[in-house]
């Protein structure tokens, strides 16, 4: 073979790879997604969705300093790391939030009220709560399609038994948080926190805010 | 035939089809184009457009008409020889003046013309925290301000004419000149509402001015015009213009349903950026 068709040969080689590494680079970006979890549906037509909030995410996690959400099993520590939940349409769902975090503040007060709930409120600790104070936010739980938003009160920070990394055993300190909302008609909608929650990224609005996956995500309403 | 002869038909194929297309486009085309009519700004723009589309129909059909004549007209015939190129043209000072004076013209008069159409009313458009063109109107009568918050992923609106009340959803009254206050609180956004043709950037720390003059009832469609984060492509919200007095009980229900929020509200600002950094930063 001559120079110039080896040199051909090599060229035509060459792209191929790059268009292949391309290729797949971009295939597994489009097919890498988080998993969902479906909701368990209670006795009374009620659906169940019980979700967790920490400070970091689990330490084999790919980012075990990252804050996140997680899908709960109230009764044990076998947490599932989704943050899309899937939920009928048209129901009742009742949720319950185990949030295990500081207070962040929230950079918009207004965020600071519940909308969307049943009933404009939620219970915070079992006690019916509107409003908490801005300042004491760890996150906040929104749906804004459907003008849901609920805050979530951080742990104080003297809290005796804190806990960093998920799962956390509900004997450690967190608040509670519930609420019941309505949910709209079959599709996928987008959910996320409002607080800049985000440690050692710019302006708390890095990282974890950014990443499907930590905090934020969908329901998928089927 | 001659080069003269040539430009003489390329000239007269040009003039016939600009004389039937450019009215077709202006009066057919144009009134259709975005984004509408709703607003007084959003119709001054549909006309601005009409008049951008009238002159680029001309100019638009030279090249073309240029083009097709030349694939028919000077198409190498004897296929049999080798293709050569045709002879240069150089040094003809008559088109190159013509050719100065009109592309002058047309750039100077659009200029001006966009010069006169943004400082008649501001067009819509955000002007920074000193507006040099408001509506005629807002001089009369003061106009309703709205100031849009947006923040990693949503916009909010606030009120100081209403105790300054923060909603989540945007209404706006019919037949008011309304005086936008675009704000961000974390990166950069762009409040871009449709059919009112208002666009004005929302830069953390900075308060860009719209001006919009509403006139009939109309849904209008908000989205975020900056690309701001993962959720960029979801920012989008639905506003309403609607008659002054559903207007007013709706402000009125607004206060009342964000009562407990409005206690935590800061003292209104033109901006509010960066407070809190807090574990960001």
């Amino acid at each position: 073979m001559s120079s110039y068709g080896r040199r051909i040969l090599w060229v035509t080689l060459a792209t191929a790879i790059v268009c292949v590494a391309i290729g797949l680079y971009i295939g597994l970006y489009l097919t890498n997604v988080p998993g969902s979890q479906a909701a368990t549906r209670g006795p009374a037509g009620v659906t169940n969705l019980y979700l967790g909030t920490v400070p970091a995410a689990e330490l084999t996690d790919p980012h075990p300093t990252w804050v996140s959400y997680y899908v709960v099993n109230p009764t044990s520590t076998n947490w599932k790391h989704d943050t899309t939940f899937v939920l009928p349409a048209n129901s009742l769902v009742h949720v319950t939030i185990y949030q295990f975090d500081g207070d962040s503040g929230l950079r918009n007060p207004f965020i600071s009220q519940a909308t969307g709930t049943v009933g404009g409120n939620f219970l915070l600790n079992g006690k019916p709560t509107v409003a908490i104070d801005p300042d004491s936010a760890s996150h906040v739980f929104a749906i804004p399609a459907i003008g849901l938003s609920v805050p979530l009160e951080g742990v104080p920070d003297n809290a005796k038994n804190p806990c960093s990394n998920a799962p956390c055993p509900l004997s450690m300190d967190h608040e509670t948080i519930s609420f019941t909302f309505r949910t709209p008609a079959k599709g996928l909608y987008r959910w996320q926190c409002f607080v800049p929650c985000a440690a050692g990224f710019i302006q708390g609005f890095g990282g974890p805010m950014q990443t499907v996956g930590y905090m934020d995500g969908f329901i998928k309403v089927v | 035939m001659t080069g003269a002869q040539h430009f003489r038909r390329i000239v007269w194929l040009w003039l016939i089809s600009s004389v039937i297309l450019t009215p077709i486009v202006v009066l057919v085309l144009a009134p259709g184009m975005p984004p509408g009519n709703g607003t007084v700004e959003a119709a001054g723009q549909v006309t601005d457009n009409t008049v951008l589309l009238g002159l680029a129909t001309p100019v638009a059909l030279g090249v073309l008409v240029y083009f097709l004549y030349a694939c028919v007209a000077f198409r190498e015939r004897d296929t049999s020889g080798v293709v050569l190129d045709g002879p240069p043209i150089r040094g003809n000072a008559t088109i190159q003046f013509w050719w100065l004076v009109v592309t002058t013209g047309l750039v100077l008069f659009l200029a001006g013309f966009g010069s006169v159409e943004l400082l008649s009313d501001g067009a819509g458009g955000g002007q920074g925290p000193n507006p040099i063109a408001a509506p005629a109107q807002a001089k009369g009568d003061p106009a309703l301000q709205v100031q849009v918050i947006a923040q990693q992923w949503q916009f909010t609106y606030r009120w100081p004419a209403y105790g300054g009340v923060e909603t989540q959803h945007l209404e706006l009254p019919a037949n008011s000149v309304i005086e936008f206050h675009v704000t961000s609180l974390d990166v950069i956004h762009s409040f871009w509402a449709y059919q009112l043709g208002v666009k004005a950037d929302a830069n953390p720390g900075e308060d860009n001015i719209a001006y919009v003059t509403t006139k009939y009832p109309l849904t209008f469609n908000i989205r975020c015009a900056e690309l701001c984060g993962v959720w960029h492509g979801y920012m989008y919200d639905t506003g309403h213009v609607v008659p002054k007095s559903q207007f007013a009980s709706w402000i009125t229900a607004q206060r009342v349903k964000y009562a407990p929020a409005t206690k935590s509200l800061p003292p209104y600002s033109k901006t509010y950026f960066p407070d809190p950094q807090r574990r960001g930063g």
